[in-house]
């Protein structure tokens, strides 16, 4: 018999507000020291009320709209009861009776082709914070560094069928929710993480099998192996009798390669859900959702299909740059100052992508202003600047970004010069001193000249066009 | 019981004391409970801070019930106050000893109005969100205010217009149009009605200070006259499945773990809290907290918890229907003038029948004054304009 696999999604996604969700307190704890972002609010104390954060209710939105849903105009949070010391308050503000978006979804390409997973809902909540075990002293301790940070969870239906697919859909959440600038979405920081709803039926059945759902999976490679072991579990439990599947959740342990049940609980959870009366429902009028609407980005494949077709970019330039929202905003703000799509393209994907590279910074940590990088490349392009200084002036800009790079560039001595009685004077210098290069060129070595070459343009500090000192180097050369 | 918790030896000039529902920086604050003995606040409230800036001074902290849910404080992990031989609150005896001016108070449950009516003081329990909640114990958010309690409806006003006011950190904070208006005279209470349903079967005595309070007001050219409350009468019903609700959940951080009581014995991070909350918690809460997790169970959360949120909507339309032909409703504030001994003794739930008399205004959120034992309930950001009857009816007793 033939089986498939239905995949349900459910992924938390942290969001990049600089504050947590119901408190001042910082957001980015990724790197703090332990308790280091933390208040009365979010330490659970009596008397703090929460008042929410303007900018989760923007991001919520934008995430929503990102992934095709219909935004609840009127969305409200609600309270979730549990136990759990890394829960200060013993509850969880989240969204149980009305989240901010539901019923969209997302379209995504495997190699079976073009499929749409439909997206249930997206609801915004706090993070919980951390739990850390010193097995030393047989003690755990608390970091609420973490607590009400706040969450986006995405809601899937059941429209995933492999390891393919899944890959497919984070990968495509990802992107989109980069591109409209809402969340880091790094799985190994812990701002991406996803709990898998799988079950098996045969092909064609219209009922559901018995369902395992993994939590907290942080890599894709992980839940993709999850993904692939559970079903052949499953396949194996029904066509051998194996085992007899019950509805559980189960431990994915990645170094084995293998699944675990959890140990199941004495009593299942009531989480006690009920409107949070401390926060009123938020009311979404029509001038925050255009406002919300409008700051939305381009698709990538819209940007995609105008990199190609209006501006010529080679397929591969232009994927290369709509892989980041970054790079593209740089890319179309220095094509508006330089008019020369080539030209920005290629500043971009060579010496603004190496900068990242050797500062170990991703493409979404990029702050350069596109419109200061067009001045700059119209200083190279129009020989003003040269190529080597060009790339000094980038280096500058990246760790000041009020640089202006004209002005910079005649602070610092970076533009070429004309004055050819200077490159004459520093041709004859270079040659006094160097005579075995000259008598080397003389008697036909050409590398000779290259050195000598070398030479004045480093006395020169690289402010010379390269054209008019290979000319007069040749001259003085010859004349001497 | 004593009557106050912890006390500021540094008090001088005008002297208020606010009940220990109302956190303090540089006192101890304990909700009643011997859960928070010795828990120490980072903050002041908001209505605290206000007085300050006002120039008051705070006498101290006066003891309350766990959680201030109970009748009069009975409940208090420092045990209970009795004058003759009947139940008295801390904080009123405070305010009869000259101790402090005024009280401010968490009105969670009605205890600071009956406070009142029984000792012959005046109490306002403010529209809901005039006031911030900023820095009180939170125990059932939806209807509780910080309240005031003086000796004379002078002294109130004054308290509670200091206190009222628009604050950023309270999200259901009221605007401060709207705050003003409360605090305004507004428009003189002229047309009053009496709801029969919620003066039956009270002692005599309460029953002749309705009559007598109707007199006055006739007296001094108000219409007084009887009318049918209807669904009024099920607002403590429904008030006591939405404050258990919400105090099971709001209590819940008090779990040994971060601060508060920690059981001596525990093995495992179950027991922690099992033990510590067993070992901490009084009767009368723990059986609201198991009320509360049952109405929000998945199983009765429609059957409960969301028809009581319906009830109090039709409860809240039942008063606007009331005043669009009356400025103010009259009802007790208690069943008794005197709640004995006896009476806390042979029944430990007597407070969710007491609140009959008080739950009317917090379910809905309006305000409420207390004076002569007996209650004045009036439309929203009506509390000035109550306030101002008051001070008309008996201009002598009110303290320069």
């Amino acid at each position: 018999m033939r089986y498939e696999t239905v995949i349900g999604l459910e992924v938390h996604v942290e969001l990049a507000t600089d504050s947590k969700i119901f408190c001042s307190c910082s957001a980015h704890s990724y790197g703090a020291e332990p308790n280091d972002h933390v208040c009365p609010a979010c330490s659970g104390m009596p008397g703090m009320l929460p008042v929410v954060n303007k900018r989760v209710v923007d991001f919520g939105m934008k995430a929503g709209l990102m992934l095709n849903c219909d935004i609840n105009r009127t969305t409200t949070f609600d309270k979730k009861s549990y136990y759990y010391p890394d829960l200060p308050a013993a509850y969880q503000t989240t969204q149980w009776f009305a989240p901010v978006a539901v019923n969209g979804y997302v379209e995504i390409e495997t190699s079976k082709g073009k499929k749409k997973v439909r997206i249930k809902q997206i609801h915004m909540e706090e993070d919980a914070g951390k739990l850390v075990h010193d097995i030393r002293e047989d003690t755990t301790h608390v970091d609420f560094n973490r607590t009400s940070v706040p969450l986006i969870e995405i809601v899937s239906q059941p429209d995933i069928s492999s390891a393919e697919e899944a890959e497919a859909y984070l990968e495509r959440l990802k992107t989109l929710l980069r591109y409209a600038r809402v969340a880091e979405c790094e799985m190994a920081h812990g701002t991406m993480r996803c709990d898998v709803n799988l079950s098996v039926r045969p092909e064609g059945s219209d009922k559901l099998g018995v369902r395992a759902e993994m939590k907290n999976m942080n890599s894709i490679e992980a839940i993709k192996r999850a993904i692939e072991y559970e079903t052949a579990r499953h396949i194996d439990a029904i066509e051998n009798g194996t085992e007899v599947l019950v509805q559980q959740t189960r431990r994915w342990d990645d170094i084995k390669g293998k699944s675990y049940a959890m140990r199941s609980k004495e009593t299942a959870g009531d989480y006690r859900y009920f409107p949070d009366p401390n926060v009123m429902p938020v009311v979404i009028d029509d001038e925050w959702f255009s406002e919300i609407e409008k700051s939305l980005p381009e698709l990538p494949e819209v940007k995609f299909a105008r990199y190609t077709e209006e501006y010529g970019l080679s397929q591969y330039d232009a994927e290369q740059i709509t892989k980041s929202i970054a790079l593209c905003e740089c890319f179309e703000g220095a094509l508006r100052v330089t008019g020369s799509p080539k030209d920005s393209a290629n500043w971009i994907l060579s010496e603004v992508m190496s900068t990242l590279n050797a500062r170990q910074m991703t493409y979404e940590m990029l702050t350069l202003s596109g419109e200061k990088l067009g001045e700059l490349i119209k200083l190279v392009s129009s020989g003003k600047v040269g190529r080597a200084n060009g790339k000094k002036i980038l280096s500058a800009m990246f760790d000041d970004s009020s640089i202006l790079p004209e002005e910079y560039a005649k602070e610092n001595g970076l533009i070429i010069s004309n004055d050819t009685s200077l490159v004459e004077k520093v041709v004859k210098e270079v040659i006094a001193e160097d005579q075995k290069s000259v008598a080397d060129y003389k008697s036909g070595k050409e590398k000779a000249l290259m050195a000598l070459f070398g030479k004045c343009m480093r006395n020169l500090k690289g402010n010379c066009d390269p054209q008019v000192l290979r000319e007069i180097l040749i001259r003085t050369v010859n004349e001497s | 019981m004593k009557l106050y918790t912890s006390k500021n030896e540094k008090a001088a000039g005008r002297k208020i004391v606010a009940d220990d529902m109302i956190l303090t920086k540089d006192l101890p604050t304990t909700a009643g409970s011997k859960m928070l003995v010795g828990y120490q606040s980072l903050f002041d409230a908001e209505a605290l801070t206000r007085l300050y800036e006002a120039g008051f001074s705070l006498a101290g902290k006066a003891e309350v019930g766990e959680f201030a849910i109970d009748v009069l404080g009975e409940t208090s992990h420092g045990g209970r106050l009795t004058k003759d031989g009947a139940l008295v609150s801390a904080v009123a005896e405070i305010l009869s000893s000259g101790d402090a001016e005024a009280a401010i108070c968490l009105d969670v449950n009605g205890y600071p109005r009956r406070a009142a009516a029984v000792s012959g003081l005046v109490a306002v329990k403010p529209t809901y969100g005039v006031v911030s909640r900023y820095g009180t114990v939170p125990v059932a958010c939806s209807g509780e205010c910080v309240g005031v309690i003086a000796r004379c409806a002078c002294r109130a006003a004054e308290v509670l217009g200091v206190i009222t006011g628009h604050d950023d950190k309270d999200g259901t904070s009221l605007p401060e149009e709207k705050c003003a208006l409360a605090k305004a005279p507004g428009k003189a209470v002229k047309r009053v009605a009496i709801i029969k349903e919620m003066t039956e079967g009270v002692d005599k005595e309460v029953t002749e200070r309705v009559e007598k309070f109707a007199d006055k007001l006739r007296e001094n050219g108000v219409l007084a006259e009887w009318i049918d409350g209807g669904v009024i009468s099920k607002s403590s019903t429904v008030w006591n499945v939405l404050m258990s609700s919400e105090l099971c959940n709001n209590v819940s951080r008090y779990d040994g773990v971060k601060y508060g009581y920690r059981a001596a014995n525990f093995s495992g991070i179950d027991e922690l809290y099992t033990n510590s909350r067993t070992e901490a918690f009084g009767k009368l809460l723990k059986t609201a907290i198991l009320y509360g997790s049952d109405n929000l169970s998945t199983e009765n959360y429609m059957k409960i918890y969301d028809k009581s949120l319906r009830m109090r909507r039709v409860i809240v339309e039942k008063f606007a229907e009331i005043f669009a032909e009356y400025d103010a409703v009259i009802m007790p504030a208690t069943s008794t003038l005197s709640y004995t001994e006896d009476m806390i003794n042979s029944d430990g739930y007597i407070s969710y029948k007491e609140n009959y008399y008080t739950a009317p205004a917090s379910v809905t959120g309006l305000p409420a004054v207390v004076s002569d034992s007996v209650q004045l309930v009036g439309p929203a950001f009506s509390e000035g304009a109550m306030l101002e009857l008051l001070k008309s009816l008996k201009k002598e007793a009110c303290e320069k």
